[in-house]
């Protein structure tokens, strides 16, 4: 393996990491990062959000320890390199061998050296240690002044007024913003940024930072006249490459600084690239992180051995500050020969757009918006081609209805600039099967990034025909919600009624299960009654799990995962008795494999007597609460976890849902119960219980959020139950808890008005309806037992049924029994003969193994 | 004396046997069928009496669980899901909707006296 030594964890290096991962299939290389911040990296340009209540953790980039082909070192600064024998010196006194380097150290905010610009507290507005030390100072003055009022100045003026402060910002050009928007947009800026309560003072020039007695900086005097009283100030007028080990290095350096790269982003030395903003691709330092993306993408196509080249970057920038939109793309302020500008200025609608045109105005080059960015999300994949009509009406779309489509754009045109994903990728992406926005930002990253694709993605995925997606199947137009209302409302208890009177057809695999699990939910009675018997699938036909060979699993109820000896032995007798594979599940129970149908009631009838019920492992339904052992045993516990945990799964046993619902309750904030990772959970404090929702292991794991707070145990379980109902009353079919969240409309919040504050006013009949649910359960296993036609559906053949399935066999591994020969799921390995009777696929007849 | 779905003739070889009592086959319900060769069917009535039988091992997984299927349609034409990876069969042909190289066998069926025969050996398939 070759090493790769990436120094700096900032944005652009944790992206230049990623990317090398993704290429290198081939595990050629081990990737030694160095990050002299503590933390691991994390997303820069959300830093105000820190002040709006995210945690740090809310910020992270993805974990790269994840991954063992990386070493994450943090707190740990590279001192020196060696280009001769290729090794990077560490702050550890550690000498790493490379293969090849990459410089990812970033930049360093510039403090222009006036009188006092040293004085404590003065501050930068950089890294997570600024923001702590900015909020330190804040609690001891009232006012605060931000020195530079470009994009990022701007970002520190809002931090400021989120910390309670009265905020200044101090721009030396004549408005805010100057790189990004003209005069005309900067005018209407400075003017809604007023409104906010931040004082701009533009085209004024910073003479000094006064101290007061304490020695602390007090005052802040602009050009001859003008003093702040302030004990806080915030430089943020601009940025100087981290170069010194380029420059130590004997590197070749830009003109105003950074490490000189060629478009394939590799320095004056072969070995050893540069990304970023410590990076001078061309002459030119790029100080936003869209660039710095291209480039880590460039030099990770290069190590895997491609031809990429950086092309230039796209330097769009839309973002929302102080509640203000603001947007500049292309070339915005109309540098290209010949350009003209066409420029809506709309005082009383307080908004300013310009779009910047070719002289034939027919190609967009760029734009500028502000106020209403509305259509910057659609204009900016725009650029470089051509205008679909007026390019009026695309800056004001109300004046005709029309604004920019995203079936407008060309296949080539941007979609998502940060991670420079094409409308052309994304069409194909959904062409491969990417059903949501989800799905999207997982196979091309786009909408990753700054967000403001997001709408388009939608867009798109509607265009293609994809998230229609309400109607259940071909056989109801109505979504699973839709079906619960109607249910409720009409009071129909058959699927034959219900498809008769508001569907078509006979139904099929997914709509039948869902309308048998809203009628189980909210009709109570045995699943397997009449006619409902033909809409379960296999699983709640035969109230077992099937497996890959034809078989089945079975699980018994072990609430909170609490069980006695004496019970545990009957499960190993019964497992031992019918030869059954035993495995322990990550819900607190054991899983009996490889009963044929035949021998499920035999099985249930030696659990039930033992006093085991249906654990429901086989439908969508509650599956298990696990728990910790709590104050019980616990030297930390704070609470009953267990009694906790057991009160809660025999309430909800047997409760019929979208999808399954998992909880556990742990003891205290340990959390050893995995809490945090189920749909529901419990978390014990020392004045009673938290309650977090939406969590799930699985294909995209999640951990739950806190709902509400210090609850006692009835409060707690009164929540649990309205939570649980409005779920089953409204998600969609197969949505799990989190995806439940995150699709409704207002989040969390919503759901918390639900749930605590009974915004709907239906907390009383979602109470109520889990009053029915328990007071008419019954075990279902229980059920089938004591009735003989049901009990005769458990045969594996109608005309033969005492013979087993001679296609099930055995082999013994580690001591159990497992399906013998390798089973392939998937495609045919032949076709099937057409018709006679010489060459029967699928059906010789192994010998059985009696189990 | 009810026939069965398809017009195809009777093959000449084999012969009936009984599956089921007819009161054991609900609607939109299948069940398994032993044949005497080994081999198995899964035989099903739909919601308006027709019968079916199509071959009961699922050839995407090799097990025997196709009667053990969601019965329903698919734009009309009667179809079971297999319980396993959900491909959709028809019952009609015993075509893989799905995946339209992949067919099922199809067994005639006939109910009569309060019972239900299968043949014991497949149709011809149709060209």
């Amino acid at each position: 393996m070759r090493q790769l030594v990436v120094i700096g964890n900032g944005m652009v290096g944790h992206r230049l990491v990623e990317a090398v991962l993704d290429r290198d299939s081939g595990m050629a290389w081990h990737i030694v990062v160095l990050g002299e911040e503590p933390r691991p990296a994390y997303d820069r340009v959300a830093l105000s959000s820190y002040f709006d209540g995210a945690a740090e953790t809310d910020l992270r980039m993805g974990d790269l320890r994840a991954d063992d082909r990386v070493e994450l070192r943090l707190g740990e600064r590279a001192t020196g390199i060696d280009r001769g024998a290729r090794t990077v010196t560490t702050s550890a006194g550690t000498t790493l061998h490379y293969d090849a380097l990459v410089l990812a150290t970033g930049s360093a905010p510039f403090v222009p050296p006036v009188p006092g610009h040293d004085l404590p507290g003065c501050h930068v507005y950089r890294t997570i240690d600024d923001l702590e030390a900015i909020t330190a100072t804040a609690r001891g003055t009232g006012t605060g002044v931000v020195i530079g009022g470009g994009l990022l100045g701007l970002e520190a003026a809002n931090a400021l007024r989120l910390l309670g402060l009265r905020a200044h910002v101090v721009e030396m050009a004549p408005w805010l913003m100057p790189r990004q928007v003209d005069e005309g947009g900067g005018a209407l800026l400075g003017q809604l940024i007023e409104d906010t309560g931040v004082t701009v003072h533009a085209g004024a020039e910073l003479r000094a930072v006064e101290p007061g007695d304490n020695g602390q900086a007090a005052h802040v005097r602009l050009g001859e006249d003008t003093r702040i009283d302030a004990g806080l100030v915030v430089f943020s007028v601009g940025i100087r490459p981290r170069d010194e080990l380029a420059r130590a290095a004997g590197l070749e350096l830009g003109p105003r600084g950074g490490a000189a790269v060629d478009a394939a982003c590799r320095t004056s030395d072969p070995a050893i690239y540069s990304v970023g903003e410590c990076a001078s691709i061309e002459g030119t330092v790029y100080g936003l992180v869209a660039p710095g993306n291209a480039m880590a993408e460039v030099v990770a196509d290069r190590l895997a051995g491609g031809e990429a080249t950086f092309t230039g970057a796209d330097t769009s920038t839309k973002l929302k500050l102080l509640g203000i939109d603001v947007a500049s793309f292309g070339d915005a302020h109309a540098e290209t020969p010949g350009a003209l500008e066409v420029v809506l200025n709309d005082a009383p609608g307080r908004r300013y757009a310009k779009l910047v045109v070719s002289d034939d105005a027919a190609t967009l080059l760029g734009g500028i918006l502000v106020g209403d960015a509305s259509a910057y999300a659609g204009l900016r994949p725009l650029v470089g081609h051509e205008l679909p009509g007026d390019p009026l009406d695309l800056v004001a779309p109300g004046r005709t209805g029309g604004g920019v489509g995203v079936g407008a754009l060309p296949d080539e045109a941007q979609v998502c600039s940060c991670h420079a994903v094409t409308k052309g990728a994304i069409r194909s992406a959904i062409a491969n099967g990417a059903a949501d926005v989800p799905a999207l930002k997982g196979c091309t990253k786009a909408g990753t990034g700054c967000g403001s694709c997001i709408p388009m993605l939608k867009n798109l995925l509607a265009d293609a025909g994809v998230e229609q997606a309400s109607a259940l199947c071909e056989h109801f137009a109505h979504s699973r919600a839709e079906l619960v209302e109607i249910v409720l409302a009409t009071g129909i208890a058959t699927f034959s009624e219900l498809i008769a009177k508001h569907g078509t057809g006979r139904g099929c695999d997914v709509c039948k299960p869902a309308v048998a699990s809203i009628l189980a939910s909210f009709g109570g009675g045995h699943i397997l009654e009449g006619e409902q018997a033909a809409l379960q699938d296999t699983n709640d036909h035969f109230l077992a799990n099937l497996q890959r060979n034809g078989t089945y699993s079975v699980v018994p109820r072990i609430p909170g995962g609490e069980i006695t000896p004496d019970k545990l032995i009957v499960i190993g007798e019964v497992a031992r008795d019918f030869g059954l594979y035993t495995k322990i599940t990550g819900g607190q129970r054991i899983d009996l494999f490889g009963a044929r149908v035949e021998q499920l009631p035999a099985i249930w009838g030696r659990l039930v007597e033992a006093g085991f019920e249906s654990g429901h492992a086989y439908g969508k339904a509650l599956r298990t609460v696990k728990s910790c052992v709590g104050t019980t045993w616990c030297r930390y516990g704070v609470q009953d976890s267990v009694g906790m945990a057991i009160e809660l799964e025999l309430r909800y046993r047997g409760l019929r849902s979208p999808h399954k619902i998992k909880a556990a309750v742990s003891g205290c904030a340990r959390e050893c119960a995995e809490a945090r990772g189920k749909d529901f959970g419990v978390i014990a404090t020392e004045n009673g219980w938290n309650l977090y929702v939406g969590g799930n292991g699985g294909f995209t794991p999640r951990h739950a959020e806190l709902l509400a707070s210090d609850l006692d145990s009835e409060t707690l379980i009164r929540y649990i139950d309205r939570f649980l109902m409005f779920y089953i009353r409204t998600a969609d079919r197969l949505q799990r808890t989190a995806a439940w969240i995150e699709a409704m409309e207002g989040g969390l919040d919503h759901l918390y008005s639900v749930v605590v504050e009974d915004g709907l006013g239906i907390a009383a009949e979602l109470e109520a309806a889990m009053a029915r649910h328990v007071a008419c359960y019954s075990d279902e296993w229980r059920g089938v037992l004591q009735d003989p036609e049901k009990l005769a559906r458990f045969v594996s053949f109608a005309n033969a049924p005492e013979a087993p399935d001679p296609t099930i066999t055995f082999e013994t591994e580690r001591e159990q029994p497992v399906p013998a020969g390798p089973v392939a799921l998937g495609m045919p390995s032949r076709r099937p003969p057409a018709g006679g009777d010489t060459a029967h696929t699928g059906s010789a007849q192994p010998q059985t193994m009696e189990v | 004396m009810t026939a069965t779905a398809t017009a195809l003739p009777v093959s000449a070889e084999g012969r009936w046997i009984t599956a089921c009592l007819s009161e054991r086959l609900m609607p939109e319900r299948g069940v398994a069928v032993l044949l005497p060769n080994g081999d198995q069917a899964a035989l099903f009535r739909t919601h308006d009496g027709t019968l079916y039988a199509i071959d009961n091992i699922d050839p995407f997984s090799r097990a025997a669980v196709l009667a053990r299927g969601i019965v329903g349609d698919r734009s009309g034409e009667p179809t079971v899901a297999s319980p396993m990876l959900k491909q959709i069969f028809s019952l009609r042909t015993g075509a893989c909707l799905d995946v339209p190289e992949v067919r099922q066998r199809t067994y005639r069926v006939r109910e009569h006296g309060g019972r239900i025969d299968v043949r014991t050996h497949p149709d011809e398939a149709p060209q």
